[in-house]
C-alpha cells in the first residue's frame, strides 16, 4: 500500500521526472504519426495497385502472346474452380503515341493494352479510375457529348462538342487558306499573264507537296481531318489526289490550325478578317475552278475515303492521365494541369504487329477517356484500346482457325482465398519449361515496391524506438538522482520494516507510471496530430511559405493516414517497458541501500 | 504539550494490549523460522529482560582503515523500564542502538529480545521483526516528506499489511492512528505535510508513528537532540506517561545528563565500551 502511495505522491510532487519522460512522449507520438503516415501511404498503395492490378496474371512475353488462349481459359477455370471470380484476356504491347500540340509533334513511349469491356471490369477497378461518370459505370470506347470529369474545374473542355467544334473551325480555316492560296495564285498568274489558270494550278499544288512529303503525313497526324489511310507513308491513286486537293499549303495550316485553345480565337479573328476577299467576283470565281474541292462531300465515291473529324471517330483510347497532360505550379503556387490532348482529340499510335519478324503498324484513334490511377507509374503510360480491334491491327486472330491470341490472362480470386497458393497451382498446371507463359500474383509484379516500403518503415521503428530507448537512459539518470534523494527516506522506510523488495517496488512502479503517462500523453498527442495532419501541414505551409505536401509530386491531395490498434498497443507497451527497464537499475540500488548509512545521510 | 490533555482511559482501551484489539494482529507471511519471534504479547511488565545484548563488537571500514566503533558491550533493557544510553559523541551509543534495532548485524555477539536471538535472523525477519515488535524515533524525525502527518504514522501498518488487508481495515486502523495523533497531542494537524509542522509537532508525528504498530520496546535516537528545552521536556513527557500508563520498555540514546537522570536505568558508553551501568 505504502509503495502506491508513496510513488504516486513522488509522480505528483517530482517534476523533473516528469521532464524526463516528456522525450518518452515526443518518441511515442513520432513513433505514432510516422507509422500512421507509412501506413497511410502504403495502404493507399496497395490498394492503387492491387485495384491496377488484377490478383493473378498468366502472362506471355513473346509479342505474339498465347496463341490458344481458350485451352488456358478451360485449364484456369479447372484448376482455381469456385476460388476464381473473374477472367479476362489482355494484349499488352509496347508502342509509340504520336499526338500534335501547338503545331509540333509529341512523340512517346507507351504500354498500349488491349482490354475486353465487359470483362476487365470483373477483375480490376479500372473503371472508376476514368473520368467520364458513363465510363466509371461501364466503359465503351465511344466518345461522349461533354460532362468529362464533373467537379474538376481545370479539366479543359472535351468530348464530341469539343472535337465538332475543333473539326468545324479547322475546315473552315482550311477553306480560307485554300481561298486565300487561289487569290494569290491567281494575282501571281496575272502577273505572269502567259499560261493558263489550270496548268499553273495544277503544278503548284504537285510542286507544293512533292517538295514536302513529311509535313503532309504530319499534318495528317495532327490536324486529323485527313483519313487514316492517306496517312500512310505510300498515297497512292485516286486517294492521293483527292488528299492534295483538301490539303492546303502546308506551312500555313500548321500554323493557323494550332491545337491549344489560346490560339483557336486568334484563329477564328484571322478566318473573320480573311472573309471579306470573298466577296471578291475573283475568287468565287476561283472557287468554280477548283470542282473536285466543291465536289468530294457530295461525290459517294470521294466520301468513302474521306474522313470527316466533325462526324467520325476513330477506334477509342483511353489514355493515362500523364500521357496527355502535364501537372505544374503556377507562379501563384498553384497547382495546375496542362493538357496536350483532350477527350475529342485524334492520336496516332505505331504499335509492332504480332507477326514475325514484328513489322510496325500505324493506327488512328480517338481519346475518349483519360485513365487516373494516381500511380505515376501506370498513368504516364498505359494506354487502353478495346482488345477485339487491337487483336485485329495487330494480326492476333488466325484468319484459319479464328483463334484469337492474347498476351496475358488476368483474373481475381473469390475475397479470402490465398493468394500464392493458387499461384502456385497454377503453375504447376502451366510449367513455364513447356508453356512458356509467367504466373504471377499482383504481390510478386510490385514485390520490390512493397518490400521497399516495408523496409523503410521497419528501419523507421527501429530508428524511434532508439530514440525512446535514449530517453529510457535519461529516465535512468533521473531515477539515480531520485535515489540519491530520497536516500534518507529509503533509510526510513527500512526502519520501519520496508522490505528491499518493497523499496524496489517503489520505484519500479514509480518507473512503470511515468511510463504510462509518458506513453499516454504521447499517444494522445499523436494522434491528434495524425488527426489533423492535413491542417497541420496547412498551417506549416502559412507560416514558412513552403509547402510540406507537394500534390504535384504524390498525385494525393491530403496525407492518407490510418491509425492501425496495435501498432498504439505496441508502441505503448514498448515505451512502458523501456521505461520500466531504465527504473530497474536505480530500483536495485534502492533495495540494496543500508539502513544505517541511509539514516546517516544528512 | 503536556500530559494533562490525554485521555489515559481512552488510551488503555486503543493501545493497551490486553484489551480486545482493534484490528486484527499482523499476520507472517513468510516461512515458518519467522515464528521465532512471535511472541506472547501481553505478559504483565514484571521487570523481565525485554532486549539483552552481549558481547556486541562493531567495525566499520572505511576506505580500508578499520574504525572499532562496538569493542564487547553488553546491554540489557528490564520490561516496563526507560533505559537511557548515555555517551559521546563517536562513543557508539547511535551504533548500538541500531545493533538492539537490528539495523545492521554485529560482527561478535548477540542480541536477544524477549528470550529469543533476534540478531542472526534473515532480512525478512528482521524487517517484520522491526515493523510489528519495534518502534523508532529518530533525532531528525525523518518523517516521509512527501506524506501527511496521518499517512505518516499509518506508514508502518501500510508497510507490515497487505494493500487488501489495509483497504479492508481501513476505517478502524484510521482510527487507531487518528487516536494516536490525539493523544500526542496533533489532531489539529491531521493532514499537514511534516514541512508545515514544527520540531516537536515533528518529533510527536514520529512518536504517534513509532506507537501504531503497538510495539513491545520503542528505541529513541536522541529524541531532544534538535529541539529546544521546553519542546524537548515536552517529548520526554509523552514518553514518560506512555512508560508509566501502558508500561512501554523505552531505550534512548542522549548525550544529556539531565534527560539521563530521569531515566530508570543509564547505561555509559565509552569508546566502544560500557563504562558504567546505573
Amino acid at each position: 500500500m505504502y509503495k502506491f502511495l508513496l510513488c504516486w505522491r513522488y509522480l505528483r510532487t517530482r517534476w523533473i521526472a516528469l521532464a524526463s519522460i516528456v522525450s518518452v512522449t515526443l518518441g511515442v507520438a513520432t513513433l505514432i504519426v510516422v507509422n500512421s503516415v507509412m501506413d497511410g501511404f502504403t495502404e493507399e498503395m496497395h490498394n492503387r495497385i492491387h485495384g491496377i492490378l488484377s490478383d493473378l496474371v498468366v502472362e506471355s512475353h513473346s509479342s505474339g502472346g498465347i496463341s490458344d488462349s481458350k485451352w488456358f481459359e478451360d485449364r484456369i477455370r479447372e484448376t482455381l474452380g469456385d476460388r476464381l471470380e473473374g477472367l479476362t484476356t489482355v494484349v499488352a504491347v509496347p508502342a509509340m503515341l504520336n499526338f500534335s500540340f501547338n503545331g509540333s509533334n509529341h512523340t512517346q513511349q507507351i504500354n498500349l493494352i488491349g482490354i475486353d469491356q465487359q470483362s476487365y471490369a470483373s477483375v480490376s477497378d479500372f473503371s472508376q479510375y476514368l473520368m467520364h461518370p458513363e465510363n466509371q459505370k461501364r466503359i465503351d470506347f465511344l466518345l461522349k457529348n461533354d460532362g468529362y470529369a464533373p467537379g474538376r474545374s481545370t479539366f479543359p473542355e472535351s468530348g464530341w462538342n469539343y472535337r465538332r467544334d475543333m473539326a468545324r473551325l479547322r475546315k473552315e480555316i482550311e477553306r480560307e487558306t485554300q481561298r486565300n492560296r487561289e487569290l494569290r495564285r491567281q494575282i501571281k498568274s496575272a502577273e505572269v499573264g502567259s499560261l493558263s489558270l489550270s496548268e499553273s494550278m495544277d503544278k503548284t499544288t504537285i510542286g507544293g507537296v512533292t517538295s514536302s512529303p513529311e509535313p503532309t503525313a504530319q499534318a495528317a497526324g495532327n490536324s486529323s481531318d485527313i483519313a487514316s489511310p492517306s496517312s500512310t507513308p505510300e498515297p497512292t491513286g485516286l486517294a492521293a489526289s483527292s488528299d492534295l486537293e483538301n490539303q492546303p499549303s502546308p506551312e500555313s495550316l500548321q500554323q493557323e490550325s494550332a491545337n491549344d485553345l489560346s490560339s483557336v480565337d486568334s484563329a477564328k479573328q484571322e478566318a473573320t478578317e480573311l472573309n471579306p476577299p470573298q466577296s471578291d467576283s475573283t475568287t468565287t470565281e476561283m472557287m468554280m475552278a477548283g470542282p473536285s474541292l466543291k465536289l468530294s462531300p457530295t461525290d459517294p465515291a470521294a466520301r468513302a475515303h474521306y474522313f470527316d473529324s466533325e462526324t467520325d471517330t476513330h477506334t477509342g483510347i483511353v489514355l493515362g492521365i500523364s500521357i496527355g497532360s502535364m501537372r505544374y505550379r503556377d507562379p501563384h503556387g498553384d497547382v495546375k494541369d496542362l493538357f496536350f490532348v483532350r477527350p475529342g482529340d485524334d492520336v496516332t499510335v505505331a504499335l509492332p504487329g504480332a507477326g514475325s519478324p514484328p513489322r510496325a503498324i500505324d493506327e488512328s484513334f480517338t481519346v475518349v477517356d483519360f485513365y487516373e490511377s494516381k500511380m505515376s507509374e501506370y498513368d504516364s503510360t498505359f494506354a487502353f484500346v478495346p482488345l477485339d480491334r487491337l487483336q485485329k491491327i495487330r494480326g492476333m486472330i488466325d484468319p484459319t482457325t479464328g483463334k484469337k491470341s492474347v498476351t496475358s490472362i488476368q483474373m481475381k480470386l473469390k475475397p479470402g482465398v490465398n493468394l500464392a497458393e493458387a499461384r502456385d497451382d497454377l503453375r504447376a498446371v502451366f510449367p513455364p519449361d513447356q508453356t512458356m507463359v509467367h504466373v504471377q500474383s499482383w504481390r510478386d509484379t510490385q514485390g520490390p515496391l512493397l518490400a521497399a516500403v516495408q523496409l523503410e518503415t521497419t528501419i523507421l521503428n527501429i530508428l524511434l524506438f532508439m530514440i525512446i530507448a535514449v530517453a529510457g537512459f535519461g529516465i535512468l539518470a533521473t531515477f539515480f538522482m531520485i535515489v540519491v534523494e530520497k536516500t534518507r527516506d529509503i533509510g526510513v522506510l527500512k526502519s520501519l520494516g520496508a522490505p528491499g523488495s518493497g523499496i524496489a517496488s517503489i520505484f519500479l512502479t514509480y518507473g512503470l507510471l511515468l511510463g504510462i503517462v509518458g506513453s499516454g500523453a504521447g499517444v494522445t498527442l499523436g494522434l491528434l496530430f495524425v488527426w489533423n495532419i492535413n491542417s497541420i501541414a496547412a498551417l506549416i505551409e502559412k507560416i514558412t511559405g513552403r509547402e510540406v505536401f507537394d500534390p504535384t509530386v504524390y498525385y494525393f491531395s491530403e496525407i492518407p493516414t490510418i491509425i492501425h490498434p496495435a501498432m498504439v498497443v505496441w508502441v505503448i507497451i514498448g515505451s512502458v517497458l523501456i521505461a520500466v527497464l531504465a527504473s530497474v537499475l536505480p530500483s536495485i540500488r534502492a533495495a540494496r541501500m543500508h539502513p544505517v548509512q541511509a539514516l546517516r545521510y544528512e | 504539550m503536556n500530559t494533562s490533555t490525554l485521555n489515559t482511559s481512552k488510551l488503555n482501551t486503543t493501545i493497551d494490549r490486553t484489551d480486545d484489539q482493534i484490528y486484527e494482529p499482523l499476520d507472517f507471511d513468510g516461512p515458518t523460522r519467522l515464528r521465532v519471534v512471535a511472541f506472547p504479547t501481553s505478559e504483565p511488565a514484571t521487570g523481565r529482560t525485554m532486549l539483552q545484548a552481549q558481547g556486541l563488537h562493531k567495525t566499520y571500514k572505511k576506505n580500508r582503515v578499520s574504525v572499532p566503533v562496538l569493542k564487547g558491550v553488553d546491554f540489557a533493557a528490564q520490561q516496563g523500564k526507560i533505559t537511557a544510553i548515555i555517551g559521546q559523541s563517536g562513543s557508539g551509543k547511535s551504533t548500538l542502538l541500531h545493533l538492539l534495532a537490528t539495523l545492521d548485524r554485529p560482527d561478535q555477539g548477540e542480541v536477544h529480545f524477549d528470550g529469543h536471538r533476534i540478531d542472526h535472523l534473515s532480512r525478512r525477519s528482521r524487517d517484520q521483526f522491526r515493523n510489528q515488535r519495534l518502534g523508532m524515533i529518530f533525532q531528525f524525525y525523518h518523517l516521509l516528506p512527501e506524506l501527511s502527518t496521518l499517512e505518516n504514522v499509518l506508514a508502518p501498518i501500510m508497510i507490515g499489511r497487505s494493500a487488501f488487508s489495509y483497504l479492508m481495515n481501513r476505517r478502524s486502523i484510521h482510527n487507531h492512528a487518528k487516536e494516536l495523533i490525539e493523544r500526542v497531542g496533533l489532531g489539529h494537524r491531521l493532514h499537514h505535510k511534516p514541512s508545515e509542522l514544527s520540531g516537536g509537532e515533528m518529533q510527536r508525528t514520529a512518536i504517534a508513528r513509532a506507537l501504531v504498530t503497538n510495539p513491545d520496546i520503542l528505541l529513541a535516537d536522541e529524541p531532544t537532540g534538535n529541539l529546544d528545552q521546553e519542546t524537548g521536556a515536552g517529548i520526554l513527557d509523552i514518553l514518560k506517561d506512555l512508560n508509566r500508563e501502558q508500561g512501554l520498555t523505552i531505550v534512548m540514546v542522549t548525550h544529556d545528563e539531565s534527560i539521563a537522570k530521569k531515566c530508570d536505568a543509564v547505561v555509559r558508553l565509552s569508546k566502544g565500551r560500557v563504562e558504567s551501568v546505573v
